[in-house]
């Protein structure tokens, strides 16, 4: 039944990848994928909050008294979140604040949390690292491709280079709110037909 | 009882663990987080007008504290030789405050140049101020100790049409900046001349 490591890893890429199969964690995915790059910025900065989070979680899980659990992987989960706050304010600040509001929100995130809860406070240390790097990753890959195909049809560039020249007229309703919803239901159509063979 | 003890215990001491390793982080990157706000908040408005400085007038920066609050001068070096200082000043325009960049030349007494940093203003009509070099363009070579004013109010100053608000918004900071100017005139000049080239 138990999983081995490299399975856990890979699940988090096809099987369970937000914000597809895991449809949770939408609200960043639809906000900040306009282009590749914030893609891309809001993934990793995810990621490195998961993978320190289920370590730590599962690390603490013996001493976390359950009426209390949430709380703790709150304040774990928020610790982590400000650290890349600072650390992307103090490096790559306009990165930041094309994110804006939603690198904070990565608190609430529900990947975040559910991993903690769900996996990593039930789990040893290893599993939930390659559990929250999976995951982390098909959370990235996700938003860079919805993002890939935002920007290129909503601004006409690929992480701010032009690919389709000057006389392509750029679909702005792409890089809309509506547009995010519209993308994010095609690629999940897509990602069920290719899943069903 | 004993569960009530373990998880108070358990919720301080990770919120203070918590606590101490963002300190120590926020006290870390603070001063690298104080120069990307400035490169990138106000390093276009002083590279404006500070365009051929022989220095990084960005990082050659001292404060000063003027009744209670602590602003900060840049200096720009020209030909070998720190003249130009620059600072912010505030007005509010048609959206609510403006930030207004002034540089003077210490040496000749006069404004060097004038630079929007942030600003509210309706898009297309006031804020246009921005790109509007022949209005800011008045204010260079001005006395630094001028009170401007837009023709209608019975000055010197061609308003941005449409914009008179905005307009007005830009001398009146323009003058809080003269009037800071003259009121610190020795000390900025104190230390302008600590910069060297």
């Amino acid at each position: 039944m138990a999983k081995t490591i490299g399975q856990e890893f890979v699940k988090g890429l096809w099987e369970e990848i937000p914000p597809f199969r895991l449809v949770l964690g939408l609200c960043p995915t639809l906000a900040v994928t306009k282009s590749v790059e914030n893609g891309i910025g809001m993934g990793l900065a995810t990621t490195f909050v998961l993978v320190c989070a289920n370590i730590l979680v599962s690390i603490l899980s013996g001493i976390i008294p359950s009426k209390i659990r949430i709380a703790c992987f709150i304040i774990i989960i928020a610790t982590f979140v400000t650290v890349v706050e600072l650390v992307m304010q103090a490096y790559t600040y306009q990165l930041f604040m094309e994110l804006g509001i939603f690198i904070p929100l990565i608190v609430v995130n529900c990947i975040v949390l559910g991993r903690s809860e769900a996996f990593a406070s039930k789990n040893g240390v290893i599993p939930s690292l390659a559990d929250g790097l999976g995951i982390g990753i098909g959370f990235t890959l996700s938003l860079t491709a919805i993002s890939a195909v935002r920007e290129s049809l909503g601004s006409g560039t690929l992480l701010g280079y032009s690919i389709f020249g000057p006389s392509f007229e750029p679909f702005s309703f792409m890089v809309e709110a509506p547009g995010a919803f519209i993308c994010l239901g095609l690629l999940l159509c897509i990602m069920n037909i290719i899943g069903r063979k | 009882m004993r569960e009530m003890v373990k998880m108070v215990i358990v919720l301080t001491v990770l919120s203070s663990l918590s606590g101490g390793l963002l300190t120590a982080l926020k006290n870390t990157t603070e001063e690298r987080i104080d120069n990307q706000v400035l490169k990138f908040v106000k390093g276009p408005a002083i590279e404006t007008i500070m365009e051929g400085a022989q220095n990084d007038p960005v990082a050659d920066r001292f404060s000063l504290t003027v009744d209670g609050m602590e602003r900060n001068f840049f200096v720009g070096v020209f030909d070998g030789n720190p003249q130009a200082v620059a600072f912010e000043a505030k007005a509010s325009g048609f959206g609510g405050d403006m930030g207004v960049m002034v540089g003077f030349n210490v040496n000749t007494d006069k404004i060097i140049g004038v630079s929007v940093t942030t600003h509210n203003e309706t898009p297309g009509i006031g804020a246009t101020v921005e790109t509007n070099t022949d209005f800011k363009n008045q204010f260079a070579g001005l006395p630094a100790d001028t009170d401007p004013k837009v023709k209608k109010d019975g000055g010197g100053i061609n308003a941005m049409s449409g914009a008179t608000v905005t307009s007005r918004g830009v001398c009146t900071a323009v003058r809080k900046a003269t009037d800071l100017y003259q009121q610190i005139k020795s000390q900025i000049k104190d230390q302008v001349k600590t910069f060297t080239g």
